[in-house]
């Protein structure tokens, strides 16, 4: 890669979003933004090559789409009363001293910050479904194109590209409005927007074959968008709870799967690969938001995860803190799986036997049916009773239930391991793939 | 902007209720809307009779064939409309949310398809 391709390719990750934004505030089209904004990426790697890297690469971009829009609604004779919009808040763009002095750099600029926000809550608008909020965020604010977003998610290409067309469709039909909503409305649409990173984070983070790195460049978008959210919103304690909870999971990637590409538990990773630094942030920035006095469920898992990255060993751990911190997490919730992880942290506090009441209760009310933690966990618990037998039931239940062949291979294994102590169960196995 | 706000709910419900109750729900419905006219909001509107009292039509090969009752059963009916004119569909969900019905039923915001708009 060269020098001018390098840069390039950086302005897209840093400036795609707000190069977008602008252009949508501009025009209001979002088909026509993107376009430009495409269009702008392309003249830069032959105008840089030739006039050298600008000082501020996304004010040249913006610049640059700007006009080629202006261009482009000048040639439609259908779009005179747009156009004279458009030029009026062009002019008006360009006369305010904070966008164009040379004095100020774009990164800290609040005008165009406030672009990305208002794009941020756009795409994440509750009156559009979750699938279609997280993969316009993908697209008009990471920059994913539509090929990495689909094969991200699993989905066609042609399904990808529908959902996203029916999306900007009812975005121009209902009027949804390109803005970052009034006071009243921010927690509830400030609750949409995390939710939003949130699920792209773990879809990526649930991806944990070595190979599949598109799935896994998810969960850094993830973590970009919501760095620039905790930037954009320093007030709002849950963005700093979740940037601060993906930073603590990201920093055991290394040592989450072993060289098969299985699944390597919490007890059993080397702390000492740990990433110190992802580490260190994550846990400055959980005492920073708590420090708010406003907790919230991100906040409250970040904590978590501070509790563990911080812990010497998995038998050093300050179990009694974790499961009172789940008790929290539940209360804010009303979570199932919440409770399910409270169960753990007890067996770990109290012993198995403690935190197998727990399970048994979640068994019995039904709420968990199907989720293949709830039978594993109760399995692990039974293990460490000494009760093999019933333990290798659950592993085997576990199984039956398992979305990934990483955990069907991991399940197998600890089935194995108990059987070893018995006598061979006699049920038939299910070929789990 | 225009949108048509469907007032769907469970019909039985309105017809069980006390006269005090009745005269509760409509001092609400006079209060919201003394509020959206004074907005400027409000285009048109109408509490809807039940669907016992609904006839369907449809023409087959130029017959037209009467049907009693609604279009289909469902939980929730069309008690209702709201014909308003607001700025973008975060105002609209605003006015939504001030439907007395709202909280024992949903509102449907359907955006008016303008002749104009492609």
């Amino acid at each position: 890669m060269t020098h001018v391709e390098a840069a390039v390719a950086e302005a897209y990750r840093e400036e795609w979003g707000r190069v977008v934004a602008a252009l949508i505030r501009l025009t209001g089209d979002w088909d026509l933004a993107e376009e430009c904004a495409q269009d702008a990426f392309v003249r830069a790697l032959e105008h840089w090559e030739h006039k050298g890297v600008p000082r501020r690469p996304g004010a040249w971009l913006t610049t640059t789409a700007r006009n080629r829009a202006l261009d482009r609604l000048r040639r439609e004779a259908t779009g005179t009363a747009k156009l004279r919009e458009v030029t009026t808040l062009m002019a008006a763009d360009e006369a305010s001293p904070h966008d164009t002095g040379p004095e100020r750099d774009p990164v800290d600029d609040s005008g165009i910050d406030d672009d990305g926000l208002r794009l941020m809550f756009t795409c994440c608008h509750p009156a559009l479904s979750l699938d279609a909020q997280v993969a316009l965020t993908l697209r008009t604010l990471a920059g994913l194109t539509t090929a990495e977003i689909a094969h991200a998610f699993l989905v066609p290409e042609a399904t990808m590209a529908q959902r996203l067309v029916r999306a900007k469709r009812k975005m121009r039909h209902a009027a949804i409005p390109f803005r970052v909503p009034p006071a009243h409305q921010l927690p509830e649409r400030t609750g949409a927007v995390l939710g939003v990173l949130y699920l792209t984070y773990n879809e990526g983070y649930a991806a944990t074959s070595g190979h599949d790195l598109t799935r896994q460049s998810l969960s850094a978008e993830a973590t970009r968008l919501a760095r620039t959210l905790t930037r954009l919103m320093p007030d709002e304690p849950e963005a700093l709870g979740l940037l601060a909870l993906m930073l603590l999971h990201s920093a055991r990637d290394a040592t989450r799967t072993d060289e098969a590409g299985d699944l390597v538990l919490l007890e059993d990773q080397d702390r000492s690969r740990w990433d110190p630094d992802l580490l260190a942030e994550g846990a400055g920035l959980v005492e920073q938001a708590l420090r708010r006095g406003r907790p919230g469920p991100y906040q409250v898992q970040a904590a978590i995860a501070a509790c563990h990255a911080t812990a010497p060993s998995h038998a050093d751990t300050d179990w009694t803190q974790i499961a009172g911190l789940y008790g929290e997490l539940h209360r804010l919730t009303g979570s199932n799986v919440v409770e399910l992880n409270r169960a753990v942290a007890v067996a770990m506090a109290a012993g198995p036997a403690a935190g197998l009441a727990i399970t048994e209760g979640l068994e019995a009310s039904g709420v968990l049916d199907g989720y293949h933690l709830l039978p594993a966990t109760q399995a692990d618990l039974l293990r460490r009773l000494g009760r093999p037998d019933e333990a290798a039931r659950a592993y085997r239940r576990a199984r039956a239930l398992a979305r990934t062949d990483v955990e069907r291979r991991y399940l197998t294994r600890r089935l194995a391991s108990v059987e070893g102590t018995v006598e061979p169960a006699g049920e038939s196995v299910p070929s789990g793939g | 902007m225009r949108y048509l706000m469907l007032i769907c709910n469970d019909e039985t419900a309105a017809a069980a209720m006390s006269p005090a109750e009745q005269e509760q729900s409509t001092a609400r419905y006079v209060d919201f809307q003394q509020e959206m006219g004074a907005r400027g909001l409000l285009q048109g509107g109408a509490r809807l009779r039940p669907t016992s009292d609904a006839t369907t039509v449809r023409v087959v090969d130029d017959e037209v064939l009467t049907g009693d009752g609604p279009f289909a059963e469902t939980k929730e009916q069309i008690g209702g409309y709201y014909l308003v004119d607001c700025k973008d569909l975060d105002e609209a969900i605003e006015v939504a949310s001030k439907i007395p019905h709202a909280r024992f039923g949903t509102i449907e915001i359907r955006p008016v398809w303008e002749m104009d708009m492609p």
